[in-house]
């Protein structure tokens, strides 16, 4: 056969006969919503497109000039007017509830997720396990569990995408947007920048790869880096200077952070608000406009000194300062380092939250 | 309530022996007319130009991605070429197309005056315009620029060392042009109709342009501002769109859409008044529905400025905000969906026949159809989110864009041709045009919505290798396309001299514009008309052409 027709044309044959998508996988626990959704989109498209058609087809042979040489002239039927406005409304306002669900059941992620952070940065994706792994445009995730990302760019306007999952979000720079995903079926999926990012755009891509829960912890045990990202927010939070006024002792000149992430705190205006990851970076940065009440506005802000990976690892710490008073704090990193080795910096071995909130 | 329509004999037609063609000789008498018609003859050979420069841009955008990996163009090349294909179409081509051309050529003819009412302002707005695309070809020519249309912060204000600052400067001056053709026909409209020539027998053409004239002079001083703060920012460091500086990045968004969105309408606006006269004529029928049909294009017009956070979906806009931009979103889809049916419900009972301008007509209800309702799975939330940023969008906007937009502006081309040449087209090819023109396109963009659906993200210079399948389908049928476009070019210039001669009124149309000779006059009317039946009034054309005789030339 390949004999009779061109060898390109015969290439492209093969080609569409093997290696032809028509249809992304369905790998999450989102996916079979937006597909039902898809499905009745398109049912409601061939209905109206159908609808139109037939109109004009039928139309066109009955009434051509040929067969009807004279026009009837005919001014409008409110009824009919009334008929094409409702029923598209209906239907348009139905799409419209099924997919504002689909929108809250993609962007409220369950408390129970965990936590995964992503830099984007022109073109690749850096992403930072809490255990202490660290990626470039790869995702490793257990399947089952629902996995949320916290997304931030360091430069420009990136997208991460994982078509499988059906969900994207926009990673911009100067803020923490979240996403979230519950992998259903093992496997290795797309993961794209969609976002136009520049000259090397179309080489912002990666892979996610959904692996069973055992999978998951054999290679979470083997690819740490060692230390949590924690663990080097903590040194970071030394080296920084942070802790000679967040000491925790009551008459230091810096809110006592422990316990502070998740908690409600008066801002000097006399705003409250809840202590999240967007907030704890945007003191860090800029600390005057998120003035704790009772505190002087002397913390100088760590703009343009501090990078995005950092933040991450400053907020990570934060967020786990659990006990009283102590800055000089302990993190258990015994869930993402199966062998305790000598390795760990001196006086962050003794583990002091309990083990079912730190084990990411 | 009956009428019989036959087309007049052609064989005995002439020339006029003047007309605005042929009043006054040399380049100069162009040049610095004031007439609407020579400024729209200058705006169409300019739109062509721009349109065939951004269809090569096309090409070679297609033909890169013939294969997955980059080895036609590098992908910084890539970048370029597609940022110049969306400039040079939506600044140049589309916004511009109908309104400034055939809606030009039209309008002060259809309302029953001698010119528009500012014919300076009209000319220096083909002047900016002129201004404006030399100074792009000069950004294109000068290394390019790779923003992308959309001039996304802060990667264009920050992160490129392309000609964005002058590329932002010429579609500043390219909106200025539009602004003033939007504002000309606004006050046309309003102060300059005939005697008799009430709001509700002006014919939808009228209707149409004039809301897509509101949004024109409200939403582009917007993007001309936010073009500007861009600029600012790239040369001064302003900060209003840079976060370390207590900027928002998304404030840019915000803002561009909001011109934007309702650029959208700007574009398709003017087309839904070319299908509305088509339709007419060719069914011999007046459209059915006028009321509901005139304030679909002003209901449109009026939530098409209060929509356009549906870009921004994803970006990380409160779940509360996007609830009710998802929600006006449907809303606007509505009056665009009373257009199709109106327009459906106008052949019953016609006298149909299949010109040209018909043909493209019909591929215009079809396509965009076909765009309209993708755009309602875009405005659906939870759908948005997959969907956005990839071919689905690339595909949805084209159907629109180009399926709609412009078939409706070859169909008015082709319709209004012998009112502006005094010549007709030869038939026979132009169908076959029209139908090479809706096959290729089908091809070409239908496939791009199982590529989007897939995942496959718009904006890619290379690819995973299984999406090929599709975009070499895509690319076929965009060589289909091209000959599709080229063959009016072809035909079109050819009947310039040899066309056969159209008289005054080929199609038996009711519009003012076709009880005048063609050509017309440079004055348009030799007396001020006074308008006694409405539009679209079939039985008043049989009364006068029984009546009357036809003096021609």
């Amino acid at each position: 056969m390949q004999h009779f027709i061109s060898p390109v044309l015969w290439q492209f044959l093969v080609k569409w006969l093997t290696n032809f998508a028509i249809f992304p996988p369905e790998a999450s626990s989102i996916a079979p919503y937006a597909d039902a959704l898809y499905f009745f989109l398109i049912f409601i498209s061939v209905i109206g497109l159908g609808a139109v058609a037939a109109l004009v087809v039928t139309f066109s042979i009955r009434y051509r000039q040929s067969r009807n040489p004279v026009a009837t002239q005919i001014e409008g039927s409110t009824l009919l007017e009334a008929t094409w406005t409702i029923i598209p409304l209906i239907l348009f306002m139905i799409t419209f509830v099924w997919g504002a669900l689909l929108y809250f059941r993609i962007y409220s992620p369950p408390p129970n997720a965990m936590n995964i952070y992503v830099v984007g940065k022109q073109w690749m994706w850096k992403i930072e396990h809490p255990g202490g792994q660290h990626e470039i445009n790869a995702l490793h995730i257990p399947i089952n569990r629902p996995i949320q990302l916290t997304l931030i760019s360091q430069d420009v306007f990136h997208s991460f995408s994982v078509p499988a999952f059906r969900v994207k979000r926009e990673v911009i720079p100067g803020r923490y947007n979240t996403v979230w995903f519950e992998a259903t079926k093992p496997g290795v999926y797309h993961l794209f920048c969609t976002q136009y990012c520049g000259t090397l755009h179309s080489q912002m891509i990666g892979w996610v790869y959904a692996m069973t829960p055992e999978d998951y912890e054999a290679w979470a045990a083997g690819s740490t880096s060692g230390h949590s990202l924690a663990q080097n927010g903590e040194r970071l939070f030394a080296s920084l200077g942070c802790n000679s006024c967040h000491n925790g002792s009551p008459n230091a000149h810096g809110p006592n952070l422990a316990k502070v992430y998740g908690s409600r705190v008066q801002l000097q205006n006399g705003q409250f608000v809840t202590v999240d990851d967007a907030f704890l970076r945007d003191t860090i940065l800029n600390p005057t406009l998120h003035q704790i009440a009772g505190y002087a506005p002397i913390m100088p802000t760590y703009q343009g000194q501090v990078t995005e990976d950092a933040l991450i690892d400053l907020v990570e710490y934060i967020k786990r300062l659990d006990s009283d008073y102590r800055i000089e704090q302990t993190i258990d990193n015994s869930a993402s380092q199966p062998v305790q080795t000598g390795t760990t910096p001196a006086g962050t071995s003794a583990p002091v939250l309990p083990p079912g909130t730190v084990k990411q | 309530m009956s009428t019989i329509v036959s087309l007049p004999d052609q064989s005995t037609a002439t020339l006029p022996k003047v007309s605005y063609l042929n009043k006054e000789y040399g380049l100069k008498s162009w040049l610095l007319t004031g007439d609407h018609k020579r400024i729209a003859v200058l705006y169409m050979i300019s739109i062509t130009l721009f349109f065939f420069i951004g269809g090569a841009m096309a090409a070679l955008i297609r033909l890169e991605l013939l294969t997955p990996t980059t080895d036609l163009l590098a992908a910084d090349t890539y970048n370029k070429v597609f940022t110049a294909h969306g400039l040079i179409m939506v600044f140049f081509f589309l916004v511009p197309s109908v309104p400034a051309t055939i809606g030009n050529f039209c309008i002060p003819i259809m309302v029953g005056a001698k010119d528009l009412a500012f014919p300076k302002i009209n000319l220096l707005s083909w002047y900016l315009y002129i201004a404006a695309g030399i100074m792009m070809i000069c950004v294109l020519v000068f290394g390019g620029v790779d923003t992308g249309w959309t001039f996304t912060t802060p990667l264009s204000t920050h992160y490129l060392n392309t000609n964005v600052v002058s590329a932002g400067l010429a579609v500043f001056l390219a909106g200025f042009s539009s602004i003033f053709t939007g504002l000309n026909f606004i006050v046309t409209i309003h102060r300059m109709r005939a005697p008799g020539m009430t709001w509700f027998r002006l014919p939808l053409f009228v209707w149409s342009h004039y809301a897509a004239s509101i949004l024109m002079v409200l939403g582009t001083p917007v993007l001309a501002i936010t073009l500007v703060l861009v600029v600012l920012e790239r040369t001064i460091g302003i900060g209003v769109f840079d976060p370390s500086k207590g900027g928002d990045p998304l404030l840019f968004q915000h803002l561009f859409w909001f011109y934007s969105h309702p650029a959208v309408y700007i574009m398709i606006l003017p087309g839904m008044g070319v299908i509305s006269e088509v339709i007419s004529t060719f069914s011999r029928k007046r459209v059915f529905g006028y009321t509901a049909v005139a304030f679909s294009s002003v209901a449109i017009a009026v939530f098409g400025f209060f929509v356009w956070a549906h870009h921004m979906f994803i970006m990380g806009i409160s779940n509360y905000s996007a609830l009710v931009f998802s929600l006006l979103t449907m809303l606007v889809a509505v009056p665009s969906a009373i257009k199709i049916f109106n327009w459906s419900a106008t052949l019953y009972k016609g006298s149909i026949t299949f010109e040209t301008p018909m043909l493209y007509a019909f591929g215009f209800l079809g396509l965009f159809t076909i765009g309209g309702l993708t755009g309602v799975f875009l405005g659906s939330l939870g759908m948005d989110i997959h969907l956005t940023e990839t071919y689905f969008i690339v595909a949805h906007f084209h159907f629109v864009m180009v399926g709609g937009m412009l078939m409706a502006y070859l169909s008015g081309v082709h319709f209004w041709w012998p009112k502006i040449t005094g010549r007709m087209y030869p038939e026979g090819v132009s169908k076959l045009a029209a139908v090479i023109t809706f096959v290729g396109f089908i091809l070409t963009f239908f496939p791009q919505f199982i590529l989007g659906y897939l995942g496959m993200p718009r904006r890619y210079a290379a690819y995973p290798p299984e999406f090929q399948v599709l975009n070499v389908f895509s690319s076929a049928g965009a060589t289909v396309l091209g000959v599709g476009y080229l063959l009016p070019l072809l035909y079109l210039t050819w009947s310039l001299k040899y066309g056969k001669i159209a008289g005054s009124n080929p199609w038996q149309a009711t519009g003012l514009e076709w009880q005048i000779q063609s050509p017309p006059l440079t004055e348009n009317f030799a007396e001020t008309p006074i308008v006694t039946h409405e539009a679209y009034d079939y039985e008043w054309l049989a009364n006068k052409t029984r009546n009357e005789v036809q003096t021609v030339g």
